[in-house]
């Protein structure tokens, strides 16, 4: 529609002409500080905790969700490390499902989605998850309660080791989330709120 | 000053409710703000906002080749990115689609940009559903109001009010606990989101080499929104978009803190495009709105036009002296606040509202809180001369360029200024107490009005010419 003359306005005003040379932007400013996996976990397990989530490290993680999800429903995500885990043979789980408005179904109505996730941040307590056939959006979005199982060794010091590690995220996926805590809300008297959206509880296990 | 901007004003001081609320919500905002940007927290403040304004800076000098970047990467990856000149245009992009496609039901996530263009109503008025899924947002709408801030929309509303609001519109008994006033609003919204077949979202930044259109929330709704319908479509102001995704790590560190004081917000997602091969799911279409609507006006100023900068925190409002006692719906636009002050005679044109730059102390706040370092208060100054180089070529303005011509004429010439202190003098109060009216005659409107806000201290009976002649 507007597409030229648009941007003939912002050239006329810029003062630049089409396609001419930029200048270099200001340098990529990323610092990554130097903490031991040891450290990265300890900081990651006291931010979720602050952020009112649940955090733990786990050498038996499968004994952790089992009863976490006694008697209630869960969707697992296709991800191998959680079938190799064996959390996708578990009573009450169901996986592997390929169809979205299925999946979208299920994730509506079960209690808990099961995730792992490609990273974490270590000194926000984020965890970042990648779309993939492995790891779907709805899965860690519709249920009330959430819970993530992360390999110790995907703890990230923050987010510029982030974009160091993915400096370009949209080459690999159509969406990268970073989830920082429980879904939440204010917006009522300044009231907090959690589980507006998205789940109220998140579980991060680190194994 | 128009009547309607006094008027609101007025009864904004005189609403002692709204004026502790306000008072409270902002000042919980600042609080918290200063805490997560102390020296202990984030040492590098000061160097992130100054490589955050370099890199606006860049890409505001650039614009043109950023934003063909953007809508390279954007197809690339197998969206459209379509321009639009003004809301009519955005709006008949979204009903032709939804014409096409066979949709009735839009949800939509908070975007200030869509706040200008009075989208839903433009939807609405042909026939589409379109639902705002922020709590805050929802409520507003259901009460047919605009925003009260930036990034706490319904800040001036109570429980008691949302209740009021829900009964009267969702059919629902009379609830004034807040969790279950947000239980309500999940499920409402639940069946929208899950039945919608357009999500319309904003967006915080587009990232130029990944063509990648970045929001960050709290809530979940935007995922949702962006995530559960079969189409997404991002509506974001041209000058939204930044070099690379690396430089997400600079202003992801400033916003959420500048904005609510969290170190990071609960979701920040970075979209590319529609779902690709195998991703079960995401939306099957993906586009992005660039839109004008006055922001090229704005770029021609080598200096105003740092206030395309803005990142939308809200940081301006929270520290505002100003916008604490008057308000966001004093403000004659969508964007209140110092920023808005800013940006909406520049959109809009002067005389939308020409006393909006003069509405300030000038205190500086709002320049020493923003992450992007903005220099407010001189963006302001600039705007009250353009104000008042248009007042000049106006009548109502000659009485004004009359009185400022006898005060210089009076300060350059040295007797009669001595003359004048003298006459002052003599017609001073014996007392010498502070001068808080004018005789008579000469106590009449703007002067009444100047005198009115403040004290003059009494011309002494003595001057420091006399004085230095008897030395």
């Amino acid at each position: 529609m507007s597409r030229e003359h648009i941007l003939h306005r912002v050239r006329t005003a810029i003062g630049r002409s089409a396609g001419q040379p930029v200048a270099d932007p200001p340098p990529v400013r990323l610092r990554i500080p130097d903490v031991p996996l040891a450290i990265r976990i300890s900081i990651m397990l006291s931010r979720i905790e602050v952020l009112a989530g649940k955090a733990m490290r786990s050498d038996d993680p499968l004994a952790v969700v089992a009863a976490a999800i006694e008697g209630k429903t869960a969707i697992a995500s296709n991800a191998p490390f959680l079938r190799e885990l064996g959390i996708t043979t578990l009573p009450g789980v169901r996986t592997c499902i390929t169809d979205r408005a299925e999946l979208r179904d299920l994730c509506a109505t079960c209690d808990v989605g099961i995730t792992s996730a490609d990273y974490a941040l270590a000194d926000t307590g984020s965890l970042v998850l990648l779309s993939s056939p492995q790891e779907a959006r709805m899965i860690s979005l519709l249920p009330p309660a959430h819970i993530a199982i992360v390999p110790k060794e995907r703890i990230l010091t923050g987010l510029d080791e982030l974009f160091t590690v993915l400096p370009d995220p949209a080459s690999q996926t159509s969406s990268m989330v970073l989830i920082t805590g429980p879904s939440r809300t204010a917006d009522i008297e300044q009231i907090l709120v959690r589980g507006v959206h998205g789940p109220g509880q998140i579980t991060v296990i680190i194994v | 000053m128009s009547v309607e901007f006094d008027r609101k004003i007025k009864s904004t001081l005189a609403d002692a409710n709204l004026q502790l609320a306000i008072y409270t919500a902002t000042g919980r905002l600042k609080d918290k703000r200063i805490e997560n940007v102390a020296d202990d927290i984030l040492p590098d403040y000061q160097e992130l906002r100054t490589h955050a304004n370099a890199l606006k800076k860049h890409a505001i000098e650039n614009l043109d080749h950023y934003l063909e970047e953007f809508e390279r990467n954007v197809e690339a990856h197998g969206g459209k990115v379509i321009y639009c000149k003004d809301g009519t245009e955005v709006s008949d992009f979204v009903l032709g689609l939804a014409k096409e496609r066979g949709a009735h039901l839009i949800v939509k996530s908070k975007s200030m940009t869509t706040e200008e263009i009075d989208l839903n109503e433009r939807l609405e008025h042909h026939g589409l559903e379109s639902v705002e899924t922020d709590l805050g947002e929802y409520i507003l709408q259901l009460a047919h109001e605009r925003p009260y801030h930036i990034v706490a929309p319904a800040l001036h509303m109570t429980r008691y009010d949302v209740a009021d609001i829900f009964t009267k519109h969702l059919n629902v008994p009379n609830e004034v606990v807040i969790e279950k006033q947000t239980a309500i609003a999940r499920s409402v919204l639940r069946e929208k989101f899950l039945a919608a077949d357009i999500g319309i979202s904003g967006a915080n930044f587009l990232v130029a080499d990944s063509g990648a259109v970045v929001i960050v929330e709290n809530e979940g709704n935007a995922r949702l929104t962006t995530s559960a319908p079969k189409i997404h479509i991002a509506i974001a102001g041209i000058e939204k978009v930044i070099p690379r995704a690396q430089d997400l790590a600079t202003f992801l560190k400033l916003l959420a803190r500048s904005a609510t004081g969290q170190p990071l917000s609960v979701y920040t997602s970075f979209l590319s495009g529609p779902r690709r091969a195998g991703e079960v799911d995401g939306p099957d279409e993906f586009y992005v709105v660039l839109l004008d609507n006055g922001r090229t006006k704005l770029l021609p100023d080598r200096s105003k036009r740092q206030s395309l900068y803005c990142i939308r925190c809200g940081a301006c409002l929270n520290t505002c002296p100003v916008y604490r006692k008057i308000g966001g719906h004093s403000f004659p636009w969508v964007y209140s606040g110092p920023i808005g002050a800013i940006i909406t005679p520049q959109f809009m044109g002067t005389t939308h509202e020409p006393g909006l730059p003069f509405a300030s102390s000038l205190c500086g706040a709002c320049g020493e809180v923003c992450p992007v370092k903005i220099d407010i208060p001189k963006v302001l100054l600039e705007l009250r001369s353009d104000v008042k180089k248009a007042e000049a070529r106006e009548k109502h303005g000659r009485i004004e360029k009359l009185a400022f011509g006898i005060f210089a004429w009076m300060m350059t010439h040295p007797r009669i200024y001595e003359m004048a202190g003298k006459i002052a003098a003599a017609m001073a109060p014996s007392d010498g107490g502070w001068i808080r009216t004018l005789p008579a005659p000469f106590n009449i409107g703007p002067v009444a009005a100047w005198l009115s806000q403040r004290d003059l201290p009494p011309p002494p009976a003595k001057s420091f010419r006399d004085m230095w002649r008897q030395r």
